[in-house]
């Protein structure tokens, strides 16, 4: 899973991958073949390496039927006319788009186009297989029904998949190991709750949507918590931080509690602000990720049923809470 | 107001090339016109013209669709120059193309000297001066063409293990017909019209080097009624070509309009 915002280079990593482009210096190896060395003056063809690669807008050729698109590898690659539409038609079935096999690209909705696409990468047996943007095509209606399928699909290849986004949600649900790039580099990548527990920058825990703060240990507590100066305000951690460490916080929006009334329990970090913004958490479906201009701001996840329950709309003054123990620190 | 000066603008354009096609057309000596169309010589013409023209389009269309196809995707040195040395017979006075096919080709020429060959006044120096002259109309929109294939859609052929040979077969060429056609189509008819380089270069031989427009020109200084005959018949023959390559790139053009979702 790579993600990154529009123009961190992600479609440029595939290119680079799939042989549509060289880079400057540097060495590709996929599966233990090395497909491009700047020392060796290696670059294999695209023709020759076996990368699958499905392009945002899937690149169907326009001027042939689906049964066509989809054995167009196979022909390429010599086998007989027979044996590549068998092949493309078990495929296609196994898709499910039977019985459409004559008609057009432009005929087809966009989430079939998008499994025809797919189909026709894989028929050739990839090793590889990279996926630019594969929902972005599509209109959101249609995303909600194809994301489903698609984690199926994926889930059943026998190739490792790279999947681009820019889409920190669609990163968290399809990806097992994510990178994170900006600005043409990977600023952090690893498993994917490894980086949602830990990330290493401001931009990596922005973009996967978790509270990150940056602060100094000013003093300890008679009860055995750091307490830290942030850029807005103060947080207590259950930490055995020293006085005068510089730490990074993360809190998971979903340890921030919201109330209107003051709270009444445990929590020692509470925070008092108007509610800035509530956006819908498409992705997990009835979550809302609201927005308080507390000092310092904190961004909290709450059911739909409960931010209706406690009337939350912008403007509104609000409660955000968490317990000592939901943030964590790391040096 | 602006919508009546339209009005007016284009009738009287249509009327300057209306009036002559008309007048011609009203000339035709309709009780003799089966019999001159007989004429062996009005014939040979025909079939000299109709001969010479499908093998220089011919000829066109396999040497100009590999140059249209490097100049439409690759960019190398001197690129410039190229395009305008195949550029220049458009607007390069026939005469002078003849001139220098003669210059090049002739007894004394260049090349004929270095070859030991004699091409004036053959059949094949009025198929090399139609492919001169006319070769610039199929290379520009077939060039045009190429350029607006979706680079993405060959992108996906290779990386669907096709060779350059193969996307250009099963991806480039299907989806560039409708330019290939209407290049070759203009080529054809831009052929069959040529005169000052043929006459220059290959000369007026009735049978072997006198296509339709030579005889025109021959025939207009002593028979008037042979010209007439023949100019109609060239027209009908260009109305029919131009005419045809309307409808045939009307529907391809639609139907590519169609199939092209990529393009957005």
């Amino acid at each position: 899973m790579l993600v990154g915002e529009s123009g961190s280079g992600k479609t440029t990593a595939l290119r680079l991958l799939a042989g549509l482009l060289d880079p400057a210096e540097g060495r590709i190896e996929v599966d233990g073949e090395t497909y491009f060395d700047s020392a060796r003056r290696l670059s294999v063809a695209a023709s020759k390496r076996s990368i699958g690669y499905v392009a945002q807008d899937y690149a169907l050729f326009p001027h042939l039927g689906v049964l066509e698109n989809v054995a167009f590898g196979l022909r390429a690659a010599r086998v007989s006319a027979a044996a590549a539409r068998k092949r493309a038609a078990a495929l296609l079935e196994r898709f499910g788009i039977p019985g459409l096999w004559a008609r057009k690209p432009d005929q087809l909705s966009g989430g079939q186009q998008q499994r025809v696409a797919l189909a026709r990468a894989l028929a050739v047996d990839p090793r590889l297989l990279l996926l630019d943007e594969p929902l972005a095509a599509l209109d959101l209606a249609t995303r909600r029904v194809v994301r489903a399928e698609l984690i199926r699909l994926l889930a059943e290849l026998p190739c490792t998949t790279i999947y681009v986004t820019h889409s920190p949600a669609e990163a968290l649900i399809f990806g097992h190991h994510v990178a994170v790039l900006e600005n043409g580099r990977v600023r952090q990548s690893g498993a994917r709750d490894e980086l949602l527990r830990h990330p290493r920058s401001a931009y990596v825990a922005e973009f996967l949507g978790l509270n990150l703060f940056r602060g100094v240990v000013t003093s300890r507590t008679e009860d055995g918590l750091a307490r830290v100066a942030v850029d807005g305000g103060e947080l207590y951690l259950a930490e055995d931080a020293k006085e005068g460490d510089e730490v990074h916080i993360v809190v998971d929006p979903r340890e921030v509690v919201l109330s209107i009334e003051r709270p009444q329990g445990s929590a020692r970090n509470v925070f008092f602000g108007p509610i800035e913004e509530l956006a819908p958490e498409p992705p997990l479906g009835d979550r809302l990720r609201v927005t308080v201009a507390s000092r310092p701001a904190l961004i909290a996840e709450v059911t739909r049923a409960a931010a209706s329950a406690m009337a939350l709309a912008p403007g509104r003054m609000a409660y955000a809470s968490f317990k000592a123990t939901g943030a964590r620190a790391y040096r | 107001m602006t919508r009546a000066a339209a009005i007016a603008a284009g009738a009287l354009l249509l009327l300057l090339l209306g009036i002559p096609i008309a007048s011609l057309i009203l000339r035709v000596p309709a009780a003799s016109l089966a019999a001159r169309m007989s004429e062996p010589a009005i014939q040979e013409a025909l079939r000299l013209s109709l001969v010479t023209t499908l093998a220089s389009t011919l000829i066109i269309v396999l040497l100009g669709t590999p140059v249209a196809y490097v100049l439409a995707t690759r960019s190398f040195p001197g690129k410039r120059v190229v395009e305008t040395v195949i550029d220049l017979p458009m607007v390069l006075p026939p005469t002078v193309a003849g001139l220098a096919l003669l210059l090049a080709f002739g007894r004394a020429g260049f090349v004929g000297r270095a070859l030991g060959i004699e091409l004036p006044f053959t059949t094949l120096a009025v198929i090399l001066a139609q492919v001169f002259m006319s070769a610039p109309f199929f290379i520009a929109p077939a060039r045009a063409g190429f350029s607006g294939v979706d680079r993405r859609l060959v992108d996906a052929a290779a990386t669907l293990r096709a060779s350059e040979g193969y996307t250009f077969a099963r991806v480039v060429l299907p989806l560039t017909l409708p330019s290939l056609t209407a290049g070759a189509a203009m080529a054809c008819a831009r052929a069959l019209g040529e005169f000052g380089a043929t006459i220059t270069f290959a000369g007026n031989l009735p049978g072997v080097t006198q296509t339709m427009p030579l005889a025109v020109y021959v025939a207009f200084q002593s028979d008037l009624e042979a010209a007439i005959v023949l100019s109609v018949l060239l027209m009908i023959l260009s109305f029919g070509l131009l005419l045809g390559l309307r409808a045939a790139t009307g529907r391809m053009g639609s139907a590519s309009s169609l199939v092209s979702p990529i393009a957005r």
